[in-house]
């Protein structure tokens, strides 16, 4: 089994967010860079596969070569070898199709991808990757079993969970509960040091079209300054609630 | 311009996020001189409750193939009956699963997790939701087509009654990559991403033996329940409630929180709420920065008090 893991390169969670002084764009200043938090549990679930049912993990990541560091760790983290499209994205589509081309004659049984990335937020790069590819898709995963030619997912909906399955080849999009937060791997000196010499491939792009642009951006407004109800006089807190903010 | 909306069902019942979508729709139209055509596969609801939010016409897509979800197949049927430049979907799960296909099927520019009516029609320009709600991008279209899809409560659901039509359209949409094994959803439980009042505890309350008095609390408000990272990780309650930079964004328009320290990614999926309170013991917890009011005490204490003093106020 092959199977191709879709990791983003994402400002650390810590990260205050800033952005240019004519806020065209965020301001990757002093940024800690790491694998997208979903995309890891999407890793975490490939490795799994690797032990269990001796797949091979190809990790692949659109970017820069800024973002090498980042694949090295997913390296670190048990992926065979990388793939990184040297293109600095510019939208999900640009993306993905840049992640379509490689998957399409790598004849990969699975791409894992984590639902959407802590940046730009668009959640739209895996299924997008499905459609190109023209191959079934199940988002936000919570659970997942391979079995020959065939997945079993199951799936996070509104108010509860689904089990499906899915006819490989399939695009899965990941969240927590895919793997337990427990279980993800942090390196270990063997692996960071493999991890050195294992392969990472750089291909060009193939397209440059960008369908979404990004024209400005704004933090978010500071809130008022909070208003403290002493803890015996919640009669207050409720009447603040009820006449100031009207929300109860 | 014709402006078409997903008006997304479970099992036939309409969503609030489907009314919000159509409200968003209706804004478009007006500002585009056109009108609103609604989509829903298989509904059992009446098409007067989308013709309330402003759709003229509504499509009913009927399919037994469809009577599972597949984002594949739905996108399919979609793009079938879809026969306008401009497509608003909501954020919801299996809604935004459909829209990224839709975008490539349709070779249509997509804008997700979008908060405000568009800033400009052409091109599309729009605010969404950015860097995990510590930011805020403009995005703009470019080509003819635009997809979008709704940020849950962040629009708002407006009434725009409007006379309506509806047509049914037989389709049998090929659905053979996925099957569905089986279902669980809770019942009588209120979907977190719409509830409009969210009573959210942290590791504060100790364990999850505790957690009886914030249902109490979410009872006697109406509201849904979540928690933070860690809860959910030690299993004091499941994923499905876990909010923040890592697990769901909610916007309600009241968040109280309850032993949460208000950690950066905590915040990141919070903080467009609308009204904050923090109940925490520490006057010094990081959460107080961002709330809108705060209680510095136990909650062992404030919480069954508070939930009697609401209780007296609904009377
Ligand atoms: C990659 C990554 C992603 C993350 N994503 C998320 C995320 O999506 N969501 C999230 O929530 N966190 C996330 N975190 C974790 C986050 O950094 C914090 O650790 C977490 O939010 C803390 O949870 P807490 O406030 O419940 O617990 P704690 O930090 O333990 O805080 C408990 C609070 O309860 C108060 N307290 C204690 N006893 C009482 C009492 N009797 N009455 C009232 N108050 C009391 C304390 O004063 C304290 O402020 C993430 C972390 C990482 C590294």
């Amino acid at each position: 089994m092959k199977i191709l893991v879709c990791i983003s390169s994402v400002p650390d969670t810590t990260s205050k967010i800033n952005f240019t002084a004519d806020k065209s764009a965020f301001d990757k200043n002093g940024i800690q860079w790491v694998i997208n938090p979903l995309d890891e549990f999407a890793l975490t679930k490939a490795i799994k596969l690797q032990e269990s049912q001796g797949a091979v993990v190809t990790v692949i990541n659109v970017g820069d070569a800024a973002t090498e560091p980042v694949i090295r760790k997913a390296l670190a983290i048990g992926a065979n070898d990388a793939v990184r499209v040297n293109l600095d994205p510019k939208d999900s589509y640009s993306t993905a199709k840049e992640i379509a081309a490689v998957a399409q004659n790598g004849g990969y049984d699975l791409i894992l991808c984590g639902k959407e990335s802590i940046d730009y937020n668009g959640g739209s790069v895996p299924g997008m990757v499905a459609q190109l590819l023209n191959q079934p898709f199940v988002n936000a995963s919570v659970g997942l079993d391979v079995n020959g030619s065939e997945a079993t997912a199951v799936r996070e909906i509104e108010g509860g969970k689904e089990t499906i399955s899915v006819k490989l080849p399939a695009v899965i999009a990941g969240q927590k509960g895919l793997v337990d937060e427990k279980d993800l791997i942090i390196p270990n000196m063997r692996g960071i040091m493999s991890a050195r010499t294992k392969p990472l491939q750089v291909v060009e792009a193939v397209s440059s079209e960008v369908k979404v642009q990004g024209v400005s951006y704004d933090s978010v407004p500071p809130r008022a300054a909070v208003k403290i109800v002493s803890a015996d006089n919640l009669d207050e807190l409720v009447r603040l609630l009820h006449e100031e903010a009207k929300v109860i | 311009m014709a402006v078409f909306v997903y008006a997304e069902n479970i099992n036939g019942v309409y969503k609030k996020a489907a009314f919000e979508a159509v409200s968003y729709a209706k804004a478009v139209a007006d500002q585009a001189g056109d009108t609103v055509t609604a989509i829903s596969v298989n509904p059992t609801d009446s098409s007067d409750l989308l013709y309330k939010y402003g759709a003229s016409n509504v499509i009913n897509i009927k399919d037994d193939g469809l009577k599972n979800f597949s984002a594949k197949a739905f996108a399919q049927a979609v793009n079938e009956v879809a026969d306008g430049n401009t497509i608003v979907f909501p954020h919801t799960t299996d809604a935004s699963s459909v829209a990224p296909m839709l975008a490539v099927m349709k070779n249509y520019s997509l804008i997700t997790n979008v908060l405000e009516a568009p800033e400009s029609l052409s091109p599309f320009q729009v605010k969404r939701r950015a860097f995990s709600g510590k930011g805020f991008m403009h995005a703009k279209a470019e080509g003819n087509g635009v997809i979008i899809t709704v940020s849950q409560n962040a629009f708002g659901v407006k009434e725009n009654a409007v006379s309506g039509s509806e047509e049914v359209k037989n389709l049998s949409v090929a659905n053979e990559d996925t099957k569905v094994i089986s279902h669980e959803q809770s019942s009588g439980k209120l979907d977190l991403k719409e509830a409009e009042i969210v009573v959210s505890a942290g590791r504060g309350l100790k364990g999850p033996e505790n957690w009886g008095m914030i249902e109490e609390l979410a009872n006697v408000l109406g509201a849904a329940t979540a928690c933070s990272k860690p809860v959910s990780d030690i299993g004091w309650r499941p994923h499905t409630e876990h909010v923040g930079q890592t697990g769901k964004a909610i916007s309600p328009n009241l968040y109280i929180a309850v032993g949460i320290s208000g950690a950066i990614q905590h915040l990141a999926g919070v903080n467009s709420s609308k009204t904050i309170v923090v109940v925490n013991s520490d006057p010094e917890a990081p959460f107080f920065k961002s709330a809108d009011y705060g209680v510095v005490g136990d909650a062992f204490q404030i919480i069954p008090a508070l939930t009697e003093k609401i209780k007296a106020l609904k009377g």
